[in-house]
Formats: C-alpha cells, sequence, structure tokens
C-alpha cells in the first residue's frame, strides 16, 4: 500500500483568498448564513401566527357573550328578593301560585312539592316559570370589543334580555347527554365514545403492530423450516415473500387516505363480519342493536388505519439499538428470542409507545372513516360495551358545526377544546411515559 | 431436527482448543478470506496479525459463528472444537458462542447495572442457584477480570457509567461468568491507554491458566509480548482475499520469519 504521490499545492491552477481577502470572504460568508437564518426565523413566526389563529378562532367560539331573556322576572314572582334567599314553603306558594293544576298534579306525584328541598324546587321554579331563554348569542371578540353595537341592539330587539359572559366549556358541558337544545347539550356521549375508541384502538393495535415490527425487524431474514428439504424450502419461500410484501409497502399502506380504510372496515368489519362485530354470535343483545355499526367495528377499522404507522414506528425504535448490544448478548450465548425480550425490546419501548401514542392521538382525531362504518350522529345512551351504538367527539363536532345557529356553533367549539384537552394530555403522558422510561433504564 | 450436541467429556489428545482447516469466508459473491489453515493451542495465547481489511476479524468471527448475524456471510471449510465441526448443519450457534466467547474491540456493556451486565450471560444460560450464589458468581467473574476493587462498592451502578478500560474489563468479565472455555478478542484495547492496556495483557495472561484466548491486535508490541502463537495475514493483491503468510511460535514468527514479508510487516516497514 504506497500512497499517490501529492500533486504540490503550487502546482494547482486555481487560488485560494489571501491576507485581507479573507477577511472579506469570511465576512461575506457569514452574512449570507445570517440571510439563511432570518428566513428560517420567518417561518417560525409564520407557524406561530397559525397556531395563534387557531387558538383564537377556537377560543372567540367557545366564549362570549350571551343574551339571556327571561319569560317571568325573578323580581317580579319574589317581589325583589333573589330566589336563594327564600325558605321552602315560600318557594313551594310560589309554584302554587304560578302552576297551571295540571302541571302541579304532575310534578306533586314525582315528589310531593313539600317534601323537596329548596335547591329542587328553585330548579323547579326556573324551569316551568322563569323558563330563561338565550334570545342571542355572540363571539368573545364581540362580546368585548362591540359591546355598545350589542347593546343597543339588544335593547331594539329584546328589551328585557341581559347581556352575560358565558363560558360555553363548563363542567356541565362534559357530563351532560346530547340534547337537541344546544343549551342543555353535553359531551358525554361522545367523550365516552371516544375514550372506548381510544382504549380498544390501542389494545388490538399495539399488539399487532409490534408483533409485526418485531418480525420485519429481527426475523425477516430467518429461515423458519429446514432450508435442506424441498418442503421447507418452499414454505420458507412462501413465508420470505409474503412477507417482503408488506414490508416493502408499509410506507405506502401509511400514506392510503382514511377514508379508504373506512371503506373497507365497512365492508369487512360492518357487513362481512357483522354477527361477530354487532355481538348476538356472543348472545349480546344491546337493545339498541346496531347491526354491525359498533364500537368495536369502529375500533378495528382505525386499528388497521394506525397499524402502518405503528409498524413503522416500532421498526424504527427497533432498529435504533445498537447492533453492538445484540452482538453482546448472542456472543454471550443467548438464543435470538432472548436477546429480543431482554435487550432489544427494554431499550426500543421508549420509542416504541411514543411513536405508538402519537399515531393514535393521531387518529382519535379522524372522522372521515368513522362516517363511513356509521358512526352515529345523534345519539342519547352512553356506551356500555363493545357491541353498542356509538359516536365520538369529532362526529360530534363534524355534526353541530354543519348546523346553523349560533349556539351550536359555540359548543362546537367546546367540544374542539375538549377533543384537544384529550389530545393533549395522551400527548403529554406518552412523553412522560418515555421520560420514565429512559430514567430508570440505567444509561 | 435432531440437534447434534458438543460433547463435553471429548478429550482427544489434540493440543489444539480449536482448529482452523481449509476455511474459506464469503461476504455474499466476494471471498475474503481464502484457504485459512491453523490451530489455536489449548491454555495459550493465540495473536492474529496483519494490515488493516486481510481478514482478521472475519476469521476471529468464524470461530463462534458471529459471522452468521451478517447477511451474506458464508464460512466453507471446518472449524473443530472437541472433535466437532462447528458448522456442521446440525450444531446450533448457541451452544457454540456459549462456550467460545468474545470480547469486541468497542466495549459494548448493556445499558444495565454492572451486577445484571455479569448476570445477564448465566441467566440466559439458564443458571439456577440462590440469589447470594450469584452475589458470588458476580464476584468471581469480576475478580477474574481484576476490576472487582474498583466497583464493589457500586455494583448497581450502570455499566456505562466507567471508564472505558473498565467497560472493556467489564466485558471480559461478562465472557467470564457463563464459563467458557475460549475466549476470542478482537483488538480489545485498541480504544484504551497504554494503563489500561497493560492492566488487560497483565488479565489475559492470568486468564491463559484457564482459558485458551485468541486476540486480533494491531500492535506489534502486544503481540510480541502478549502471546505465545502468532498467526500472519496479508491480502493476496489478485483477488484481495486475506490468507496466512506464516503461522508459528510468536518468538519464532518476531525473531526468525521464515517470509519476508512477515519480516517487512513486524518491522514497520510493511503496510
Ligand atoms: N460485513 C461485511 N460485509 C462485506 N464485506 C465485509 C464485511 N466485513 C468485512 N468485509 C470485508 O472483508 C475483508 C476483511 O475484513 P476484516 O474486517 O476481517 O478485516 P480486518 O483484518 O479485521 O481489518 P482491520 O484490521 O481494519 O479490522 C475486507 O475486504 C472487508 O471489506
Ligand atoms: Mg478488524
Amino acid at each position: 500500500m504506497s500512497a499517490e504521490p501529492l500533486t504540490p499545492l503550487s502546482a494547482s491552477t486555481g487560488r485560494l483568498p489571501q491576507g485581507e481577502e479573507v477577511k472579506q470572504n469570511v465576512a461575506s460568508r457569514q452574512q449570507r448564513g445570517k440571510l439563511w437564518q432570518a428566513s428560517l426565523l420567518f417561518s417560525v413566526f409564520v407557524g406561530l401566527l397559525v397556531l395563534l389563529l387557531l387558538a383564537w378562532n377556537i377560543v372567540n367560539d367557545a366564549f362570549g357573550g350571551i343574551a339571556v331573556q327571561e319569560a317571568v322576572e325573578v323580581e317580579a314572582l319574589t317581589g325583589g328578593r333573589e330566589l336563594e334567599e327564600l325558605a321552602q314553603p315560600e318557594l313551594v306558594a310560589i309554584l302554587e301560585e304560578n302552576l297551571r293544576s295540571r302541571v302541579l298534579r304532575n310534578l306533586n306525584r314525582e315528589q310531593p312539592l313539600a317534601e323537596r328541598d329548596a335547591e329542587n324546587l328553585i330548579e323547579v321554579i326556573l324551569f316551568e316559570i322563569i323558563k330563561p331563554e338565550v334570545v342571542a348569542t355572540f363571539s368573545l371578540y364581540d362580546y368585548l370589543f362591540n359591546r355598545a353595537e350589542i347593546e343597543a341592539q339588544l335593547a331594539q330587539d329584546f328589551p328585557r334580555a341581559e347581556l352575560e359572559f358565558k363560558s360555553w366549556l363548563r363542567w356541565d358541558f362534559i357530563v351532560n347527554p346530547m340534547s337537541s337544545n344546544p343549551i342543555f347539550a353535553g359531551v358525554r356521549t361522545a367523550l365516552l365514545g371516544t375514550l372506548w375508541l381510544l382504549v380498544l384502538t390501542i389494545l388490538i393495535s399495539f399488539p399487532l403492530g409490534l408483533g409485526a415490527a418485531i418480525y420485519l425487524e429481527e426475523y425477516q431474514s430467518d429461515k423458519i423450516f429446514d432450508e435442506r428439504k424441498p418442503v421447507g424450502r418452499f414454505f420458507n419461500r412462501v413465508i420470505e415473500r409474503s412477507t417482503s410484501i408488506i414490508s416493502t409497502n408499509i410506507y405506502n399502506l401509511s400514506g392510503v387516505p382514511s377514508i379508504i380504510y373506512g371503506m373497507l372496515g365497512l365492508a369487512i368489519f360492518v357487513r362481512a363480519l357483522e354477527a361477530f362485530t354487532s355481538g348476538s354470535f356472543f348472545g349480546a343483545n344491546e337493545g339498541t342493536t346496531a347491526n354491525g355499526r359498533t364500537i368495536i367495528s369502529a375500533a378495528l377499522t382505525m386499528s388497521l388505519l394506525v397499524l402502518p404507522v405503528v409498524i413503522i414506528s416500532s421498526q424504527e425504535a427497533i432498529k435504533a439499538v445498537p447492533s453492538t448490544l445484540r452482538q453482546a448478548s448472542l456472543g454471550l450465548g443467548a438464543t435470538k428470542w432472548q436477546t429480543i425480550w431482554k435487550i432489544v425490546l427494554p431499550n426500543a419501548l421508549p420509542g416504541i409507545l411514543t411513536g405508538t401514542i402519537l399515531a393514535i392521538s393521531r387518529a382519535i382525531g379522524e372522522t372521515a372513516p368513522l362516517i363511513v362504518v356509521g358512526a352515529s350522529t345523534f345519539i342519547v345512551t352512553d356506551p356500555t360495551s363493545i357491541f353498542s351504538k356509538f359516536t365520538v367527539l369529532p362526529i360530534q363536532i363534524y355534526n353541530w358545526t354543519s348546523r346553523p345557529q349560533d349556539e351550536f356553533r359555540a359548543i362546537a367549539a367546546a367540544a374542539i377544546i375538549t377533543l384537544l384537552i384529550l389530545l393533549l394530555s395522551l400527548n403529554a403522558t406518552a412523553i412522560l411515559l418515555r421520560n420514565y422510561l429512559r430514567s430508570r433504564r440505567v444509561s | 431436527m435432531a440437534m447434534k450436541a458438543i460433547d463435553p467429556q471429548y478429550t482427544a489428545d489434540t493440543k489444539y482448543a480449536l482448529e482452523v482447516r481449509n476455511v474459506d469466508i464469503y461476504y455474499s459473491a466476494f471471498r475474503a478470506v481464502k484457504n485459512c489453515s491453523f490451530g489455536m493451542e489449548r491454555n495459550k495465547i493465540t495473536a492474529l496479525i496483519g494490515p488493516s481489511g486481510c481478514g482478521k476479524s472475519t476469521v476471529l468471527r468464524s470461530l463462534n459463528r458471529m459471522n452468521d448475524l451478517i447477511a451474506g456471510a458464508r464460512t466453507e471449510g471446518e472449524v473443530l472444537y472437541r472433535g466437532q465441526n462447528l458448522y456442521d448443519p446440525d450444531i446450533d450457534a448457541v451452544q457454540v458462542r456459549r462456550s467460545i466467547g468474545m470480547v469486541f474491540q468497542k466495549a459494548n456493556p448493556f445499558p444495565k447495572s454492572i451486577y445484571d451486565n455479569i448476570a445477564y450471560g448465566p441467566r440466559v444460560n439458564g443458571w439456577k442457584g440462590s440469589k447470594a450464589e450469584m452475589d458470588e458468581l458476580v464476584e468471581r467473574a469480576l475478580r477474574g477480570a481484576v476490576l472487582w476493587d474498583e466497583v464493589k462498592d457500586d455494583l448497581k451502578k450502570s455499566g456505562l457509567a466507567i471508564s472505558g478500560g473498565q467497560q472493556q474489563r467489564l466485558c471480559i468479565a461478562r465472557a467470564l461468568a457463563v464459563e467458557p472455555e475460549v475466549i476470542l478478542m478482537d483488538e480489545p484495547c485498541s480504544a484504551l491507554d497504554p494503563i489500561s492496556t497493560l492492566k488487560i495483557e497483565e488479565l489475559m495472561f492470568e486468564l491463559r491458566q484457564r482459558y485458551s484466548i485468541v486476540i486480533v491486535t494491531h500492535n506489534m508490541q502486544q503481540a510480541a509480548r502478549a502471546s505465545d502463537n502468532t498467526v500472519f495475514f496479508l491480502m493476496d493483491k489478485e483477488d484481495r482475499a486475506g490468507q496466512i503468510v506464516e503461522y508459528g511460535p510468536t518468538e519464532q514468527i518476531f525473531q526468525s520469519p521464515k517470509d519476508e514479508r512477515t519480516e517487512q510487516y513486524i518491522s514497520g516497514r510493511f503496510g
């Protein structure tokens, strides 16, 4: 091995900057770098701006003002006092004075008025007599900055109405079931549906995806059957072909539009496998039997949707485990599986979990495939088993935003915030879990 | 499929712990090593030397079937251990590696505690015993690698949180813990300072009493000082395949080499 003789530098034809030139040259190169840096900063700001606009847009709708008009003013009923100040008999008296006898009879049949406590009575008075009604809804911007205009408008249209601040996102909104009246409507049913879907999708896609990833990363090149026998060779060939189809197409699969997975789910889980997904095969008989349009069908469809991404991110995490660790383990006489189980997986787990959770949280916001597999748009019964009819937050939001009334737009925004909080806490869990696993592993 | 076993009782009167016969090693179509035949004496240190790319690591890895892990790698010929060809199709590589351990060029402790690094080998190999017995085994392995005094107070510490030289000795201790018969070392000192290097060399002399050692090294003084036999490899200029030029007792190779290429190489006028 002898080195090539180098051409002497003096013989080369070009030349490098010398002396004073060096300073100018460096300055101009630095200048160019600065320009690039500035334009990169600009892109970051554009991103930030979009984020702020998005947040404002949601907040603007989810909070704001409402004009409430009461059928009967409280003061008129009580002679100027607040309802809360009145004693129980006084409340009963108000009810007896103001309600028609048929309504009273009905109320008494439920529970005699005299036996009810004050809180309950106030509720009944509000609901039956005062009947507060939202006559107009205003966005946060209008409520804060166009106050005079709004009030003038109100004074003209609804002279008795009172303008008050309203947060559409409140505890009642979370725990109330669906209702056709936006004032009382809540997201409980949709939220439960989303949680069921989330848990089931994780349970289905995580083991399947991780299993496939381990096989593709660690075992794909292995020959399972005896290569020396023709039958063994044949089966090895078959397995090799089919696994390589998956591994070469996994990126394509992850790019397939979600609606197509929805159609696949409709054909397979809702229709073809209806006997199983409706639960009738297992003797489950939901009163509201939804044929195949059940949570389990939706979860299976979502699992198909996220599976490629779960596989890819698990593969990446497995690949990132240094091969020197595998060699060390195998060199000590560990089998391949022992090496995978005791060395590869513990080291890849943080990456696998974050990848999976992020993929699933992305999918939980999907609407299209769920519409196709038949999520209900209006449903008041909570899901109770994997064979229940269901709806989810994105469908609920989609449904509400397509209504003309302002109130629906407002509760849609509140539902969006609920969904975002759910997703962000899911992502936060992923990050915390990863940090925890990293810290627990001595490194 | 009947699995053949390596007979632990086998004691042929051969003086070799391992013997390579007519071995050719291929990476796909490329023949990296050709026509390799030599023996590694029991309870001796055998050094493999030669310029970069001549196939030393390739040969070393073939001795415990680590080449199996490289896609496309193929070994032809025989590697004999206890009268058994390790490349017999019915021999399981796992069985081979349990008796022929390996220490790598770059120290590669597991991201586990020092204790668990040592205990890993016995555990995966089906070790049975009490906690106290394992403690004892760990201590014995660490003493064997002359690391015990330095780490005995923090066995819970990560195997990655000690110096490079200590990590390499930890890897040696880890290999000792499964009680192999042969230990293969691929440039174990290449990333170490002279003092750690000396420690490892002393350690090899100690270990020689119980194990047979094969070491790849680029350091001529090390080969001269710390080995009993030396195998000199060189790449054939024609087909770029590595082959053995000369092999014999280290003293003879370094003081009166038969081949002039050996002489050139060890005196530093080559490669
Ligand atoms: N994994 C591999 N795939 C393909 N070719 C390889 C592989 N490993 C080594 N080779 C080739 O085999 C030949 C011998 O390599 P090897 O690593 O055994 O050399 P070496 O003597 O250990 O060199 P060094 O002293 O630099 O470590 C080289 O030509 C190398 O390019
Ligand atoms: Mg090498």
